[in-house]
């Protein structure tokens, strides 16, 4: 799912609503980033590439402060 | 919806906000419904959002939807990306929510629940909300620049480098503070420590998982490892009734200390992701789940308040932590209503996803009331409970006693009645040996937690498993913070000795990255030792002194925004950010005052460190009073520093004397608009 193409305001309808929580949750969790990567890379999924896209996001992650 | 409706839609939301906030502070005598608390705080959250926040947009920022974003100009699809406004909120209150909002109003609470609700609300409609909000639109205009980088270059040479210094101790502080809170929840408790070691197996499990079984499923992974974690609690439960198991895992608070520490340094020097992102994301995972899972429960079970709006407390004398309401609530919560942390996040990543201007608005205001309402769900719990139960759990042995009969006597003879008995029953009831001298909120947070869930969800025979849900949720999620912050204090570190010495910089040279690991582990495993050793159980001193930081980062962050709003020309709406920094600097100044030189040796450092040296204590407990009171010290000359220099700066733009310019990306007119319309 792209999450650019998703509704943005008010009166989503439950179904939006559902797909768009699952976009915040996949958005948080990476899954959207892999996603990109993938699309990024012209990669299929596969270990060796979910490595690479592991490595790539590390040192980003890494710096990322997390608050108290 | 016609106009009228409309008016009389917000004057009704207005008085119910009204009403709630007056039965609340009013209510004398009886036990009051919780859901009066949360009606209070979401009626003056709709109205703070719907009236402060766009005339803030309005007339004091100006949003811009035509100007193009970081996001949408540098987009690289790594950093920079436009992103949906909701998915960025999600994120962006994903990486707010810690647990100091949890923490600090189980710790007020000892004021009782009124002074800590209104400051939470109020603090963070007027201070919190505003600073998140003003902060990531700033840093939106100058492509995502720091809190630090903005300080250097729209304050002075001198911002920056405070900016700088405020958030490393910030962050070593907290480290040690919250690692405290966790050696105090599991010590002595073996199905707590299991559970919690547990973890660290099943995140390698998860870790195999999403590397070679399917990668990127990172939310089937977390769902997988979530219901490990409730096998683990169940495991807990069994360990602790066999006693060779419990005897493994009944360790003392310096071993639990020890560990840690050792936990934190593997965590910043070794290549551990396999652990350590899956934790992450479970962690995450549990954090959004159980934040979820208790405003259902609340909403739901509508718990009455056993604690008094008030306690006897407001004059200094409090067992928790000592120091009379002002300015002591104000610094305990710090998360919640106003929290300098947050400027980073909002100087962070947050500003490279926002696709256009005006998000901003949702994302930072109203991501800090989504956190503040955290905030006043863990006043509930901490309120829920019976005073005298909340005030065996928080004391430390050094105020009530070590024998229970002592401590249960002390606690009653101020009022708040509680018996040994009735202590032994319920730390059976939650499966631990005893709940006395548990300091640090977190264990308090989980019997209120876990009384709210039993009474929703399985009854008394079930609140030992929630109590150790709620134990393992607040462990798990400060142990990630530790990680993530030892390794975020270790890069700050490395770019700092970089300017000294090349090669300290290099990230990827090991030399450099065990050298500064061991310097910042060292630097909060000090504080966290110093915090097990202290009589007074070290959250007296711990605590203050991370909200004295934590309040001093949002002064600065406060400072930059009000000098930004004087240099764009809109001096007439400066009080927008000038009033909750004075009200700040009245309260860090006060406080740290009082932290250092306070001749009550319960407030004060230095006056701690004379009883100590006059008895004849440990020179080590003398030396960290010093060096507590030193930090609070040099923290406090700097943010005056900053304060001369902002203030100079403004006076020199209001004056005519500088011309009055922003360091502002140049204007770039939005593709987004257009795509948009068509």
């Amino acid at each position: 799912m792209k999450v650019e193409s998703l509704p943005g305001c008010a009166r989503l309808s439950l179904r939006e609503l559902f797909g768009l929580i699952v976009a915040v949750l996949r958005e948080i969790f990476d899954e959207s980033a892999y996603e990109r990567f993938l699309d990024r890379s012209r990669l299929e999924s596969s270990p060796n590439a979910y490595a690479i896209f592991r490595q790539e996001n590390e040192q980003a992650k890494s710096r990322r402060p997390r608050c108290c | 919806m016609p106009k009228i409706l409309r008016v009389l839609f917000w004057i009704a939301v207005s008085l119910l906000g009204a009403l709630a906030l007056a039965t609340i502070a009013l209510h004398r005598g009886e036990q009051i419904n919780a859901l009066w608390l949360v009606v209070a705080a979401v009626a003056t959250y709709a109205v703070g959002y719907r009236f402060y926040s766009s005339f803030i947009s309005a007339k004091v920022l100006a949003l811009d939807p035509l100007r193009a974003t970081p996001a949408e100009r540098l987009d690289n699809g790594r950093d920079f990306m436009p992103t949906n406004k909701w998915v960025v909120f999600g994120h962006h209150f994903a990486a707010i929510a810690g647990p100091g909002p949890l923490v600090g109003p189980v710790l007020a609470a000892q004021f009782g629940y009124l002074p800590g609700t209104l400051w939470i609300i109020a603090g963070a409609v007027l201070g919190g909300c505003v600073q998140d909000f003003v902060i990531l639109l700033f840093s939106v205009r100058r492509d995502g620049k720091s809190l630090t980088e903005m300080a250097k270059s729209e304050i002075g040479r001198v911002g920056g480098i405070v900016a700088y210094v405020a958030v490393l101790s910030i962050i070593v502080i907290l480290l040690g503070a919250t690692a405290l809170i966790v050696v105090n929840a599991l010590k002595s408790s073996p199905w707590g420590t299991f559970t919690i070691a547990m973890t660290i197996p099943i995140a390698v499990l998860m870790g195999v998982y999403l590397r070679r079984i399917r990668p990127g499923k990172v939310l089937e992974t977390s769902v997988l490892g979530f219901v490990l974690v409730v096998a683990a609690i169940f495991g807990g439960q069994w360990v602790s009734e066999t006693p060779s198991w419990a005897a493994i895992f009944t360790l003392t608070a310096p071993t639990l200390a020890i560990l840690i520490i050792i936990y934190g340094f593997a965590a910043s020097s070794l290549p551990v992701w396999l652990l350590l992102a899956p934790r992450d994301y479970l962690s995450t995972f549990v954090k959004l789940g159980t934040i979820s899972l208790l405003a259902v429960g609340i909403v739901a079970l509508r718990p009455s308040l056993h604690m008094p709006p008030l306690t006897r407390f407001a004059d200094g004398t409090g067992p928790v932590f000592a120091g009379t309401i002002f300015p002591f609530a104000f610094i305990t919560i710090a998360c919640g209503a106003v929290s300098g942390f947050h400027s980073l996040i909002s100087s962070g990543t947050t500003p490279k996803l926002i696709r256009r201007e005006p998000e901003t608005r949702m994302v930072g205001y109203g991501g800090m009331m989504a956190e503040s309402m955290v905030a006043i769900m863990a006043m509930i719990a901490a309120s829920v409970l019976q005073p005298g139960v909340y005030f065996a759990v928080n004391s430390p042995a050094g105020i009530v006693g070590q024998a229970p009969e002592a401590a249960a006597t002390t606690i009653s003879s101020w009022g708040f009645p509680v018996t040994a008995a009735q202590m032994a029953s319920l730390a059976h009831a939650v499966g631990e040996q005893t709940l006395y001298n548990r300091t640090g909120g977190a264990p308090a947070f989980a019997v209120g937690m876990a009384q709210i869930f039993s009474n929703t969800l399985g009854g008394e025979a079930v609140m030992a498993l929630w109590y150790h849900f709620a134990i393992m949720f607040e462990a798990l999620f400060i142990l990630t913070i530790i990680d993530a912050g030892t390794r975020v204090g270790r890069f700050m570190l490395q770019d700092a000795l970089g300017h000294i010495w090349k090669p300290l910089g290099r990230t990827s040279w090991y030399p450099s990255i065990l050298f500064t690991s061991a310097v910042i582990v060292a630097a909060w495993g000090n504080f966290l030792w110093q915090g097990i050793k202290d009589p007074l159980g070290g959250i007296n001193s711990l605590w203050p002194l991370f909200g004295i930081c934590n309040q001093l980062l949002a002064t600065v962050a406060l400072c930059v925004a009000t000098a930004i709003i004087v240099k764009m020309g809109r001096v007439r709406y400066v009080l927008v950010t000038l009033v909750p920094l004075c009200w700040l600097v009245a309260v860090t100044f006060t406080a740290s005052w009082h932290k250092v030189l306070d001749p009550n040796p319960r407030i004060g450092f230095l006056a701690h460190a004379r009883q100590l040296a006059a008895a004849g204590a440990n020179p080590r407990l003398i030396f960290n009073d010093r060096l507590d009171a030193a930090v609070t010290g040099v923290l406090v000359v700097m943010v005056a520093m900053i304060l001369i220099e902002s203030a100079f700066e403004c006076v020199r733009v209001i004056s005519g004397q500088k011309s009055a310019a922003t360091k502002e990306a140049p204007f770039v007119m939005t593709r987004l608009a257009m795509e948009e319309q068509a």
